[in-house]
């Protein structure tokens, strides 16, 4: 409660950071806030705020500049994309050709890539403002942001504790108002579970309907790319800028995507849950999740049920068996994705003392530049894919795949979307999970089954646990290609919940970099 | 229990080619041996029944148009390389002493 009666500051700076992207984007339109004006604000608060958050891994030197150069065409006349002249942070496993990008691995310190990911050059020609590079578990691998070759971010609720992974980089920067946009990678829930644990939003797109192209591979038949914001309409907005066919990515979609925005805006608006069949998975039962999780995502399928949705018990027998199928398919695919770091092409090299071979070097650099998680996934890929495993391990774990995506079509023949937590628990402390690598995999047992299936997910703010008054989130998966649904729902929810707590529920955050 | 042994981890890390060090095969034989024994539960649904999926949007193959593009320039390629010479990749012995 304190922390709102410390919200009163005073300052153009302070306001401009607790909008959304879409009230910001208004604002630069009408000329009433200048791109400059606004990146400024939000640097200062990087300023304020990140030695304690350490969301970021670097902050772009000539944010300034690019917001100048934003400012000068909007004077003269330029037509703009909607989103012009606001900032964006960009998590590190995007490549970008003025800023490093190392995936928050040792191996690729200070590495600049000679080209730009797709979705940050249709960033920069949307004219969004990249404020910097946002922390994350090494090569994407993680719940917490432990796994960082450059130390973990802290949860702005709480800084003991974990923003979630792997993309707690950007979730905190939004979390904490150091940008109101961000760029993730979702290959296991690597957005949503952030979103879930800081109190935000994040959506992981249908396989293929964002570009792949210069996001650093984990495991590319699972790796997506998606927004993360504040709002479920800001999502939308960034989510059009970087989505759509991408012919450098031979997985790309060429699906023609309604807007996302539009989408959004109706929920909002309409009556998009009268008549909504929501299904719930029997197989997770509330039992499964901390007491706080399980009751607040009960609230939230009542208030869609008191405006008319249909709540429906589905069954998803398969779900169970989708951490094992994981955790054999993903580090199967990142050990053949990064065989690529040996020492010749790019990154560290390490040359052992006397006569080595390149085999000694590689050897050597891998085990100085990989951390723990990565030779854990590594080895564990290679022992899946080995003679005399494979049928067992990988081949069994492909099977599983399929039994998900028939679990995912019989269910959505009978509902509209399927509703879950977005994690078992909050925000859980440092180092309580870090030495049980397996209890930190079974903490993505609801993301892990839309990867899988390739389909949509978004995660939103639900409320805050009563147990410990951390955030929750909800998660809505739709079929694959039904990415405009999960905005109309989730839109629509985030209208009444947000109309319901009088505001939106990072104003119970506690403020942070003092007076805000 | 599963057949993770410190020798296999051992042999493993000669195949990932990272060369391990004693500790982290003793650590990394036991926490390896608590996950197989939790992943290996696949093999109980996936009966021969079931086909595989590799691709959860299956697309068929994806060609372009055969035509010059732009490429990276010789010092583009080699910006972030550790070291080179000559306009190119300079890499240690590749061959062993015996070979």
């Amino acid at each position: 409660m304190s922390a709102l009666a410390h919200q009163s500051a005073e300052g153009s700076g302070a306001d401009l950071i607790r909008l959304t992207a879409a009230d910001l984007a208004a604002k630069l339109a009408s000329g009433e806030v200048s791109s400059v004006e606004a990146t400024r604000a939000h640097l200062d608060r990087i300023a304020a705020v990140d030695a304690e958050i350490h969301a970021f891994l670097h902050v772009s030197d000539h944010a300034l500049d690019v917001a100048a150069e934003i400012d000068r065409r909007r004077a003269a006349g330029d037509t703009l994309g909607p989103l012009a002249g606001g900032p964006l942070a960009i998590k590190d496993v995007l490549v970008t050709t003025d800023m490093p990008s190392t995936s928050g691995s040792r191996i690729l310190e200070g590495y600049l890539s000679p080209f730009d990911a797709t979705v940050v050059s249709r960033s920069r020609a949307a004219g969004l403002v990249p404020l910097g590079k946002t922390n994350m578990d090494e090569f994407a691998m993680g719940s917490s942001t432990e796994h960082s070759a450059y130390g973990p971010t802290h949860n702005p609720w709480d800084l003991d504790r974990i923003p979630g992974g792997s993309g707690g980089g950007s979730a905190a920067a939004v979390a904490a108002f150091e940008a109101p946009l961000a760029l993730g990678s979702d290959t296991g829930g690597s957005i949503r579970q952030p979103a879930h644990v800081t109190g935000t939003v994040g959506l992981k797109p249908t396989y293929g309907g964002v570009s792949r192209y210069g996001a650093i591979a984990l495991a590319s038949s699972l790796d997506q790319v998606g927004p993360v914001t504040r709002t479920v309409l800001d999502a939308g907005l960034l989510h059009d800028v970087i989505g759509g066919h991408d012919p450098q990515d031979s997985t790309s979609l060429t699906d023609v995507w309604p807007s996302f925005a539009d989408a959004a805006r109706e929920g909002a608006r309409g009556d998009v849950l009268r008549g909504l069949r929501v299904g719930v998975v029997k197989e997770l039962p509330d039992s499964g999740f901390q007491p706080g999780v399980a009751a607040s995502f009960r609230a939230a399928l009542a208030t869609m049920a008191a405006h008319g949705a249909e709540i429906v018990e589905i069954s998803a027998p398969h779900f169970e068996f989708g951490v094992a199928a994981y955790y054999l398919i993903l580090p199967a695919e990142a050990s053949s994705n990064l065989a690529k770091f040996d020492s010749v092409r790019f990154g560290m090299r390490v040359t052992p003392p006397g006569t080595a071979t390149v085999e000694d070097v590689m050897a050597a650099t891998r085990e100085a530049g990989f951390g723990d998680e990565v030779k854990r996934r590594i080895i564990l890929g290679t022992y899946a894919l080995s003679a005399g495993y494979y049928d067992a391990y990988y081949g069994s774990a492909q099977k599983v795949r399929t039994l998900i995506q028939r679990d995912f079509d019989t269910a959505f023949a009978q509902v509209d979307v399927i509703a879950t937590p977005s994690a078992p628990t909050t925000a859980f402390r440092f180092g309580e999970k870090i030495d049980d690598p397996m209890q930190m995999y079974l903490n993505d047992v609801t993301t892990i089954p839309a990867n899988l299936a390739g389909v949509p997910g978004i995660s939103i703010p639900s409320g805050v646990a009563e147990e410990d008054g951390l955030p929750v989130g909800i998660q809505f998966l739709a079929a694959a290609r039904q990415d405009a649904r999960l905005y109309r729902v989730g839109a629509a929810l985030e209208a009444l919940l947000v109309d319901s707590w009088g505001g939106p529920l990072l104003d119970r955050a506690p403020v942070r970099g003092g007076v805000a | 229990m599963s057949e993770i042994t410190p020798d296999l981890v051992r042999h493993l890390g000669v195949l990932s080619r990272i060369q391990l060090s004693d500790d982290e095969v003793e650590r990394l034989t036991g926490q390896l041996d608590v996950i197989v024994d939790n992943i290996a539960k696949v093999s109980q649904v996936a009966t021969p029944d079931v086909p595989a999926t590799s691709h959860p949007i299956p697309l068929q193959n994806v060609y372009r148009p055969d035509q010059i593009g732009e490429t990276l320039t010789l010092a583009q390629a080699l910006q972030n390389a550790p070291d080179a010479a000559d306009g190119r990749f300079r890499v240690t012995a590749i061959l062993g002493e015996e070979q």
